[in-house]
């Protein structure tokens, strides 16, 4: 039996459905009763229901990729702040054919760069890594935060949401999972980039949200 | 983040060496305003400001105590600041850090030398009781530039401001609160702050700006331009132009920010 | 002509309170989700004359050490009054009340959350009663909860909380002011609505075991009621 509509916003404890169906994410079952433990969306699929947080935190996985800031420097690593509650450590071993000759040469404190989650721990102690494609050091730009929840829905099936923002305002843009996005381009077109951004950011769980990020997009589109 | 991104400098930087601001505003331009009085009825005065996303609340206590030794004649006002831990991930809870010292005592004084309260109007018995107004600046959410704002939620707080009128019968104080009078306001100031930001003075720095400012200048002004309360802060210093760009800016704007005193709380005299 | 109905006249009747109030009904209430921009999760309350702002921090790193645990996050809660929130001027700063208020808090809020997944982390609550008028750590509770909701943090259920009391001789709820200074006793309870687990009890004067049964039921009741607005001011900030 079913309490509750796919898209619905409930908060937590609010019980979703009873007996046949399965908790996923954002849920947990008591007794026989599937109840939420966000504020979010109801997500119904078949017969598992979840809920998608309107509001998270960042907390690491292996594999993701993230944007960090260095904000500390030690003696064979540096400390990354990677908009988390878990901050992330850069081995200097990690720094691509480098003898280690003194870090901050390399990178400095206030530098931002795209890395990714090599392991984090059981006490969610995480190691970050810089060998792979695009991977390094972002020069210029701006920087944008949003919603870590909502980097699936900027990004968009299969990338068309967020190829469509790059095409229309010829900007370098890069997601991080973490909910850290750069942007580079003409500095107008960085403006229009980082308001459709926000947008995103602001009405994720609405409907038609690509209709009007398109409107936006060619309305302001200026011939370049 | 504590420390502000290397980029994010960079692009204000560069922004401002343009004369535009990462919101959009003008180099002299303030955010937008909303004032509000009255807003604790347990308080005898008091006033909720925004200036952008920075906002708090202003409460104005009376209480009845001794004037000081050296002016017997004269209320007494008492200005105190808490940099709620909710506003900022920087701030602690505990006593007040030297932030919130240094906030609480420029009000103070820009409040205290714009003449705006005379004092000795807040005497009732000399030498042995006078009113002591306690002004408590509660700070709530913190988007950068807290003077301007405290100063604005002050003078609005005070114009809110209603006394017990205070007789006295056969040395006694009697106190009827039936009839409560509007405080004697005079004149008034209020203060803009500058964040000196590359080679250019920007008004109302927003929290990214103040914190990679090298230096940060409030002036106090009353209407007629005098000026009544000025402080430098930050860690870099200001030529003898930026301080005069920025009292000239001053002059410009006071009538903006009575402006929107005034539209909520007129002053009654 | 004046005519009353039969309801109201049994409310006329019924209405022994200062206020007009009938014994089981609260003050008005009123809540709003996320008024905060600083904060990741916020909350504004009024009840009565009663004005609450509630916020919430974290998961956060935890700055000192010794206050980390490996497996869990670590709640800490502040509850304070504004020096202009009560007749007399506060000092600004923790006193002896606020301090056991702050624990209390804490512990009535930490069986909703689900802290296991959030290690070495510390999740800060902090409570600013802007105006008192009788009843804030139970306000302070109910608007605690629903900052955290707003913040995202996974929580079991909402935690609710309610004072009921006796005052002239009869149980009553959401005891004033005026009813907490004259009444006879005043009980503060705070529950998780769903299972009616109670995570918040105390007990000042004097009840006889039917008056308390009586008046945690009550309480109980009037949680129930507050739990209904606390979703609504939730699903109003996110709605459409």
């Amino acid at each position: 039996m079913i309490l509750v509509k796919d898209k619905d916003i409930v908060v937590p404890g609010e019980v979703l459905a009873k007996n046949d169906y399965y908790p996923g994410r954002g849920t947990f079952k008591e007794d026989n009763k599937i109840c939420s433990s966000h504020i979010g969306l109801v997500s119904i699929r078949n017969k598992q229901i979840s809920v998608i947080p309107l509001v998270s935190k960042y907390i690491p996985k292996r594999g993701d990729v993230v944007i960090g800031e260095i904000t500390d420097i030690r003696f064979s690593m540096w400390g990354l702040d990677i908009n988390s509650p878990y901050s992330g450590f850069l081995p200097a071993s990690e720094v691509f054919g480098k003898e280690k000759r003194g870090l901050e040469n390399i990178f400095n404190i206030g530098d931002v760069l795209f890395l990714k989650v090599v392991d984090v721990n059981e006490v969610k102690k995480v190691k970050l890594g810089l060998k792979g494609r695009g991977l390094g050091k972002f020069k210029g730009g701006v920087l944008v935060y949003i919603t870590p929840s909502k980097v699936p829905r900027l990004i968009g099936k299969r990338g068309s949401m967020i190829n469509m923002i790059k095409e229309k305002t010829r900007c370098n843009i890069v997601v991080g999972q973490n909910g850290v996005v750069w942007v580079k381009g003409d500095p107008e077109m960085e403006k229009v980039a980082r308001e459709v951004i926000l947008m995103i950011d602001r009405e994720a769980h609405t409907s038609g949200l690509t209709n009007r990020v398109r409107y936006t997009l060619t309305g302001t589109y200026k011939e370049g | 983040m504590d420390i502000v991104p290397e980029i994010i400098r960079e692009n204000i930087i560069n922004l401002i060496n343009k004369k535009e601001r990462a919101d959009g505003r003008a180099l002299y331009e303030f955010r937008k305003m909303f004032i509000e009085t009255g807003v604790i009825t347990k308080a005898e005065g008091s006033a909720r400001v925004k200036l952008g996303n920075t906002q708090l609340l202003v409460g104005i206590k009376p209480q009845i105590g001794e004037p000081f030794p050296d002016t017997p004649n004269m209320g007494i006002i008492i200005t105190n600041s808490e940099l709620l831990p909710m506003a900022s991930p920087t701030f602690e809870p505990g006593p007040p850090d030297e932030r919130s010292i240094e906030l609480s005592r420029v009000v103070d004084r820009c409040i205290r030398e714009s003449n705006m309260l005379n004092l000795e109007k807040l005497c009732i018995v000399e030498s042995s009781s006078v009113w002591l107004l306690f002004i408590d600046l509660h700070i709530i959410d913190y988007d950068g530039n807290l003077f301007d704002a405290a100063v604005l939620a002050t003078v609005a707080a005070l114009r809110d401001t209603k006394l017990p009128t205070a007789k006295i019968e056969e040395d006694e104080i009697i106190l009827d609160y039936e009839n409560p009078q509007p405080l004697p306001l005079e004149d008034m100031a209020l203060m803009c702050t500058f964040a000196k930001i590359g080679d250019q003075m920007i008004l109302d720095p927003s929290l990214d700006e103040e914190e990679i400012l090298t230096a940060r200048l409030s002036i106090g002004m009353r209407p007629d331009g005098t000026i009544c309360a000025m402080q430098k802060g930050g860690e870099g210093s200001l030529t003898k132009d930026d301080i005069l760009k920025a009292i000239d800016i001053t002059k410009r704007r006071i009538p903006q920010l009575m402006e929107e005193l005034d539209k909520t709380i007129p002053q009654t005299r | 002509m004046i005519i009353i109905t039969p309801d109201e006249f049994k409310r006329v009747s019924q209405a022994t309170r200062e206020d007009g109030r009938a014994p089981d009904e609260i003050r008005p209430l009123k809540i709003e989700a996320g008024i905060l921009e600083r904060a990741d999760g916020s909350s504004y309350l009024e009840l009565g004359d009663n004005k609450i702002l509630a916020a919430v921090y974290g998961p956060r790193e935890a700055q000192i050490k010794r206050l980390q645990r490996p497996d869990r996050a670590v709640i800490r809660c502040r509850y304070n009054m504004a020096p202009f929130s009560v007749k007399e001027r506060k000092r600004p700063g923790p006193d002896r009340r606020s301090v056991e208020i702050s624990k209390i808090t804490a512990e009535a809020l930490r069986p909703a959350l689900i802290l296991e997944r959030f290690p070495r982390s510390v999740i800060d609550v902090f409570i600013e009663v802007l105006e008192a008028e009788g009843g804030t750590r139970c306000a302070g509770i109910t608007a605690a909860s629903v900052a955290l909701a707003d913040a995202g943090m996974p929580m079991k259920d909402m935690v609710v909380a309610c004072a009921a009391g006796k005052v002239n001789g009869r149980i009553v709820l959401d005891l004033s002011e005026e009813e907490d200074k004259r009444g006879e006793a005043d009980m503060p309870v705070a529950i998780l609505p769903r299972k009616k687990e109670i995570t918040l009890l105390q007990s000042d004067g004097n009840l006889t075991q039917e008056e308390f049964k009586e008046a945690l039921d009550l309480a109980i009741k009037g949680c129930l009621k507050i739990n209904k607005i606390q979703k609504e001011a939730l699903k109003k900030k996110y709605g459409e």
